[in-house]
């Protein structure tokens, strides 16, 4: 039997989700926004705080949501995965209606989008933060079932970090732990350091006869001067990184036998061994038409809508928005921008001018804290670093003995500061 | 220093008219990140709310911006911010005087 055109259209309407608000106030629209990580989280509290004639949706399929930032703090044993974890209740009672659902189809001509259990939401302005898929297969035998065994640790909605971190407890005091970090771009640039960082800092005090063997597909890496300099310092002996040219890159890896090997066939083995794999933009943003050939998806850099399809506005890890880094500050401050620009575009207005904004902190010992920050502005084809700001951290050898003491101090409490601050801003 | 002589002058004289061009709220929002969504500051992160006069706030960023005075992330943020920016966060954040 087929449904006629006429019977379909008439259960898609009645399976329509009504707005709660009148559209008729002046800037009055319907953003719907899918994906309640930082950007989706941020761009719902943005609107609702700052946009009331915005009727906001957000769409997730998950009740909770475990950020990346703060994981590899769990992994060292330092945190809780509750204390990473949060419910969208909050930013439902401010008036974002939370819809925990996939989405599995985006129809930007109609302006619907489809979700699992048949409903359509309606919308007059798209917000999608996506995140990321991993490309299971792109290094040759890391595949879902293989990460049972080699854990990525690095998308928490795939597999928790507590994985990880029972093979890191489970390891031997003299054992190896080894880890394969992906080419550029790939999410939080400096988090595999962080992670090396809160692995050997582990190792130091839990198993000091251990290895931390890194093996990188590139030469270079974010505030790679400060890791470097920190490993040198607190962990002597125990971390050693393996830069491309060193033959870093992992080509295949050996579940059974937990070996990975590079690209001139040398095999390591480990006990516990933590593959970060190279990633895209999340299935749904691919469905939706918004990557181009780099799996990616491309945005105007002055409004951060869509350069491939009209009426969405992409956001955070998903999207090519280099220089800025994959990071869950970044996305927060796309997503500000987005609705900002979405509001005047419903207001008739030209957009706003745009000011991008990140500070990536990173935990490398106690106390002892790493940053990088940058301040951007749209360029005609991308976005551009504000000349003569940002940039890391001093190094060690600029600032005297006290200093230093004082400022990795500063910046290991500013951090647990900063992921206070930003994850009440999206969840409290 | 001329910029120190021009900056009341700024203040007093622009403001209305960039604050239409620029959104403070949006400015705004990259401070929230570290410095909380009321400005309320955590773990040692300053409040920013209602701490100090207009003047003060641009003075305060300006020695940032100047290496003039000691911090972490400051100096490199405020480097990226123009003075019409800053006075526009000023106006923003700034008590009532």
């Amino acid at each position: 039997m087929t449904l006629s055109r006429r019977t379909f259209l008439a259960a898609a309407s009645a399976a329509l989700v009504v707005p709660r608000i009148a559209l008729a106030q002046p800037g009055a629209g319907r953003v719907v926004i899918i994906g309640g990580g930082f950007g989706g989280a941020s761009a719902a509290r943005f609107a609702r705080d700052h946009f009331p004639a915005l009727d906001v949706t957000l769409i997730e399929r998950s009740r909770t949501f475990t950020t990346c930032p703060y994981g590899n703090l769990v992994l060292a044993g330092r945190r809780t995965i509750e204390s990473i974890t949060f419910g969208y209740d909050r930013l439902a009672a401010r008036g974002v209606r939370v819809l925990n659902q996939s989405v599995t189809a985006v129809d930007p001509a109609a302006k619907r989008v489809r979700l699992a259990d048949g409903t359509e939401v309606p919308y007059d302005r798209l917000v999608m933060s996506p995140g990321i898929d991993l490309r299971w297969g792109a290094i040759e035998g890391y595949d879902e079932a293989a990460s049972a065994r080699m854990p990525h640790g690095w998308s928490p909605s795939l597999q928790p970090i507590t994985l990880l971190r029972r093979q890191l407890e489970e390891m031997p005091d003299g054992g190896t732990f080894v880890m394969a970090i992906p080419d550029n771009p790939f999410r939080c640039p400096p988090g595999p350091y962080e992670r090396i960082s809160m692995v050997a800092e582990y190792l130091k005090r839990a198993k000091p006869r251990s290895k931390l063997i890194a093996l990188d597909a590139k030469n270079g890496f974010s505030k790679q001067p400060l890791f470097q300099d920190a490993w040198e310092e607190l962990y002597p002996g125990i971390v050693e990184w393996r830069g491309a040219s060193s033959d870093g890159r992992v080509m295949r890896v050996h579940p059974a036998t937990m070996e990975v090997e590079t690209e001139f066939g040398e095999k390591l083995k480990g006990d516990v061994v933590n593959v970060i794999p190279p990633q895209m933009a999340a299935r749904i943003a691919r469905d939706a038409g918004l990557v181009n050939q780099s799996g990616w998806c491309p945005v105007k850099p002055a409004t951060f809508e869509s350069a491939q399809v009209d009426g969405i506005w992409v956001l955070g890890d998903a999207t090519i928005a280099a220089p800025m880094p994959k990071s869950g500050f970044a996305a927060s401050s796309h997503a500000k921008h987005a609705i900002a620009c979405i509001a005047a575009s419903l207001a008739g207005r030209a957009p706003p001018p745009a000011t991008l904004f990140n500070t990536c902190y990173s935990h490398v010992g106690p106390d002892y804290g790493i940053s990088i920050v940058g301040v951007y502005r749209p360029g005609p084809t991308s976005l551009v670093e504000v000349e003569g700001s940002g940039g890391i951290s001093p190094r060690n050898a600029t600032m005297t003995p006290e200093r230093r003491q004082q400022h990795r101090q500063l910046e290991a409490l500013y951090a647990d500061g900063w992921y206070a601050s930003i994850t009440n801003e999206m969840f409290g | 220093m001329m910029l120190r002589v021009l900056l009341p002058c700024l203040l007093l004289a622009a403001a209305p008219a960039l604050a239409q061009a620029l959104d403070p709220v949006l400015l705004a929002g990259a401070c929230q990140g570290c410095h909380g969504v009321a400005g309320q500051g955590s773990h040692g992160i300053p409040q920013i709310k209602d701490a100090q006069s207009r003047a003060e706030f641009v003075a305060l960023m300006q020695a940032f911006r100047a290496n003039q005075r000691e911090a972490t992330v400051m100096g490199r943020i405020t480097r990226g911010y123009t003075d019409e920016q800053i006075t526009v966060l000023a106006t923003h954040f700034a008590r009532a005087q």
